[in-house]
């Protein structure tokens, strides 16, 4: 299968393949009575096969919103995207140092998760994290500012594409699984000091078969930790598909004491509906949940992957079918929530926005090359050694 | 070349946001004022009682515990069985399970679950069994705990202690019996402590839970083990001044002890490779008459190089005793750092003595044969000044 596909020769680049413009095919339920002020709650139907429940009652199959969260919802979902262009762009510019680990194609798990959650609720993902924390309230400009390495992105340029951090979002973690157990400690922070919110600790499916993720687990249980699990399953980790990496691939079953639900990741309302859900559950004293997102990345697993030795040109067209913005924009426009006018502007000032906003991250200043730039904030300011060493004697800061 | 900025930092310390405006009370002088000479079985000063470094550290956890809600001890057996070198003992009781909590057998899990709690806002202990089995959850301590503060761009703090016994210990061999001063000690972001008496085991150990970094502090096991191990150190007795026992003595991290002053040889040890100096300086003494400095360093990060190179200064020659193995080890460390600051005040190559270069093996006389003993430092300290 492979084989035959590394033939495949394409003179379109992916980024262009997944344009929200495509129509998907699939049946959009129809619903009547819908209200014509934004802010007026109605139920919007979620197919039952969205999920696939493990020793858990199946959330249910109607999701109650608003025009006004819906038109966010694709607001969200097409700022990430357009933000990860920017990104790539910026990436074969030569500007973009190190990593850059797009999400493209896996916005729905993003964006839902965070509708489905409060800002107090806590949140860490692993290093695919700029939707992430683009949705935890960072601005565009700070995320690219990031990439770009600049003293005003969200890290001052200390963290770059991995490591984005903002109140109640732990970031972005660079060794793979390694964070799931530190998620772990933050839900262990909010029950020992009785807070309501819970944790999302989200992973990816490569992650899944580190030991320390099944020592999260088993202390996440034990300990009964206001946590939600959530593998991001995005069907290869780097290179390697699911099947060739796990024994098991329904992920949502690999905490075989933790109920688990599997969702489907390119519904933007299926996510949003299972978080809120997963989030009564665990708010109610039930212990720890996993939940197993299935979504796709259309990318690489970074930018300097092609993503096409691994996996054929037609896995990879017929997973666009399911376009996330598509699959959402095609509901709206048909429950009439939008226009495919309003969409239309809504879209164009998205992308305006973006792209003013990475002009700005350009034109943010580097950090300057000095002896207390480089040591600031090694230490809590106020408790660092009396020196910290340069390459030389001579670079010694005091 | 332009002459290294040795004295810089001395003003620099004087004048520093630390001393200024200090982040603890118990960094003014009169606490961590120098109990000069202190040999064992000294006479007691006034007020002072003898201190296992168990109890001390015990009396440590339990004051901070005591004042700071922020606080809990996480770790292998620290609750129910009252700690597996007994450190932990009482606190259950005094303090409940939700402060005191056992572990499951899962060094990974739980050190990372010790730093999820500490970036979100509580202060834990996290206590290692030994710090051989913290070798699964290195990545936690360095890449969870020390590097976020980095690169976060100052927005992640992670305050958290590590600790337990590190270093060498007696018929355990080679898994259960390495030094990890070095490890820890290289890493930015890391503030690393290593207590020789009961005095430094309190005093550091609250300047750890305190400071708002992430610290390693390495115990010794032989200063703390029980039953056949009791003669040794966790178990051993040092006498703790008044002002010690008191529950706001801090030490502060980062400043050397003179334990012994001198003004022919310059020793600089740590944990309990400190004793076995004492020991040896005064067998310099009582045979060659030689009056040995023998430097505490009580902390491996920051190190105090400034005490280190004024006592070379002094003496002019400068022997380091460790226990690590001796590629890029402490010792590797201070005999740089001698050369850096105080080339032209050695009037003899600095020398060091450190553990061997082999997995610690079983068998007792091979196993002293790869450990600094005190015949070890004194012929070792002979050699160099040639007596």
């Amino acid at each position: 299968m492979l084989s035959g596909s590394l033939k495949v020769k394409t003179t379109v680049p992916w980024t262009r393949l997944f344009y929200p413009g495509r129509r998907c095919m699939a049946h959009v339920a129809d619903i009547t009575d819908i209200p014509t002020e934004d802010d007026k709650p109605f139920n919007v139907p979620i197919p039952e096969e969205s999920y696939e429940t493990y020793n858990l009652e199946p959330p249910p199959l109607t999701l109650e919103t608003t025009k006004g969260q819906l038109k966010q919802l694709y607001h969200d979902l097409f700022m990430i995207r357009r933000m990860e262009l920017a990104a790539d762009k910026l990436y074969k510019e030569g500007k973009v140092r190190g990593f850059c680990h797009l999400s493209i194609g896996q916005e729905a798990v993003a964006v839902g998760v965070e509708h489905g959650i409060s800002r107090d609720d806590k949140l860490i993902t692993a290093y695919r994290s700029h939707g992430t924390t683009l949705m935890r309230g960072a601005t565009v400009k700070s995320i690219l500012g990031e990439l770009l390495g600049r003293q005003d992105g969200i890290s001052h340029g200390r963290g770059g594409s991995i490591h984005m951090f903002r109140k109640n979002f732990f970031g972005g973690n660079g060794i793979v699984g390694s964070h799931v157990p530190v998620g772990a400690g933050i839900a262990f922070a909010q029950q020992y000091n009785n807070n309501d919110s819970v944790t999302v600790d989200i992973f990816g499916d490569g992650a899944a078969n580190q030991g320390q993720v099944h020592e999260a687990y088993n202390m996440a249980k034990l300990w009964n930790l206001p946590i939600i699990f959530c593998c991001e399953n995005n069907r290869y980790g780097m290179g390697t598909s699911a099947e060739r990496s796990s024994a098991m691939t329904e992920y949502y079953k690999r905490g075989q004491y933790i109920p688990g639900l599997r969702i489907d990741g390119m519904n933007v309302l299926a996510v949003l509906a299972a978080m809120r859900h997963g989030k009564s559950f665990v708010h109610a004293g039930n212990g720890p949940l996993l939940f197993e997102f299935q979504t796709y990345r259309y990318a690489g697993h970074s930018v300097s992957d092609p993503g096409t030795t691994y996996r054929s040109r037609e896995e990879i067209q017929s997973e666009r079918d399911h376009d996330p913005i598509a699959v959402l924009k095609d509901k709206l426009i048909a429950w009439s929530v939008v226009s495919e006018e309003e969409a239309k502007a809504m879209e164009k000032e998205v992308r305006s926005k973006v792209d003013r906003e990475a002009e700005e991250a350009n034109h943010m200043p580097i950090p300057e090359p000095r002896l207390d730039v480089l040591f600031q904030d090694i230490y809590v300011p106020g408790s660092e050694p009396p020196q910290q060493r340069g390459r030389t004697v001579d670079e010694t800061c005091y | 070349m332009a002459a290294p900025r040795l004295f810089r930092p001395a003003a620099r310390l004087l004048s520093s946001r630390l001393s200024s405006t200090p982040l603890r009370p118990a960094f003014s002088q009169t606490a961590c004022a120098p109990s000069v000479l202190r040999l064992r079985g000294y006479a007691t000063e006034t007020g002072a009682k003898e201190v296992t470094v168990r109890d001390a550290l015990n009396e440590a956890l339990a004051e901070e515990l005591e004042g700071n809600e922020k606080t809990f001890v996480m770790g292998e057996e620290v609750a129910q069985y009252n700690g597996a070198y007994k450190v932990t003992r009482g606190l259950l009781d005094r303090f409940g399970p939700k402060r005191v909590i056992d572990t499951p057998i899962t060094e990974a899990g739980f050190t990372g679950l010790a730093v999820g709690a500490a970036l979100a806002g509580l202060h834990p202990i996290c206590e290692f069994m030994t710090f051989n089995f913290a070798m699964q959850s290195i990545d936690h301590i360095i890449n969870s705990a020390a590097k976020t503060h980095y690169m976060s761009g100052g927005i992640q703090p992670c305050n958290i202690t590590f600790r337990g016994p590190n270093g060498f210990a007696a018929g355990v061999a080679a898994q259960h019996s390495q030094d990890y001063s070095a490890w820890y000690g290289s890493i930015p972001g890391l503030k690393v402590v290593a207590p020789w008496s009961a005095e430094d085991a309190k005093g550091l150990l609250k300047a750890a839970i305190r400071d708002p970094n992430p610290v390693v502090v390495l115990e010794n096991e032989i200063l703390s083990s029980l039953t056949q191990f009791d003669r040794l150190l966790y178990g051993q007795a040092f006498p703790m001044s008044e002002a010690a026992q008191k529950n706001d003595f801090v030490l502060p991290i980062g400043k050397a002890k003179i334990e012994r002053p001198g003004k022919d040889l310059t020793i600089v040890s740590l944990s309990r490779c400190v004793g076995q100096s004492l020991n040896a300086a005064s067998q310099l003494k009582q045979k060659y008459g030689v009056e040995a400095e023998v430097i505490n360093l009580r902390s491996v990060k920051p190190l105090d190089v400034e005490t280190i190179i004024q006592s070379l200064k002094k003496t002019g020659r400068l022997m380091c005793v460790e226990s690590g193995f001796p590629m890029f080890g402490v010792a590797s460390e201070i005999l740089a750092l001698s050369m850096e600051y105080g080339f032209d005040y050695l009037t003899a190559p600095a020398v060091r003595v450190t553990g061997a270069e082999v997995p610690t093996p079983y068998a007792v006389g091979l196993e002293q044969m790869s450990f600094p003993q005190e015949d070890t430092i004194v012929n070792q300290a002979a050699k160099l000044l040639r007596l």
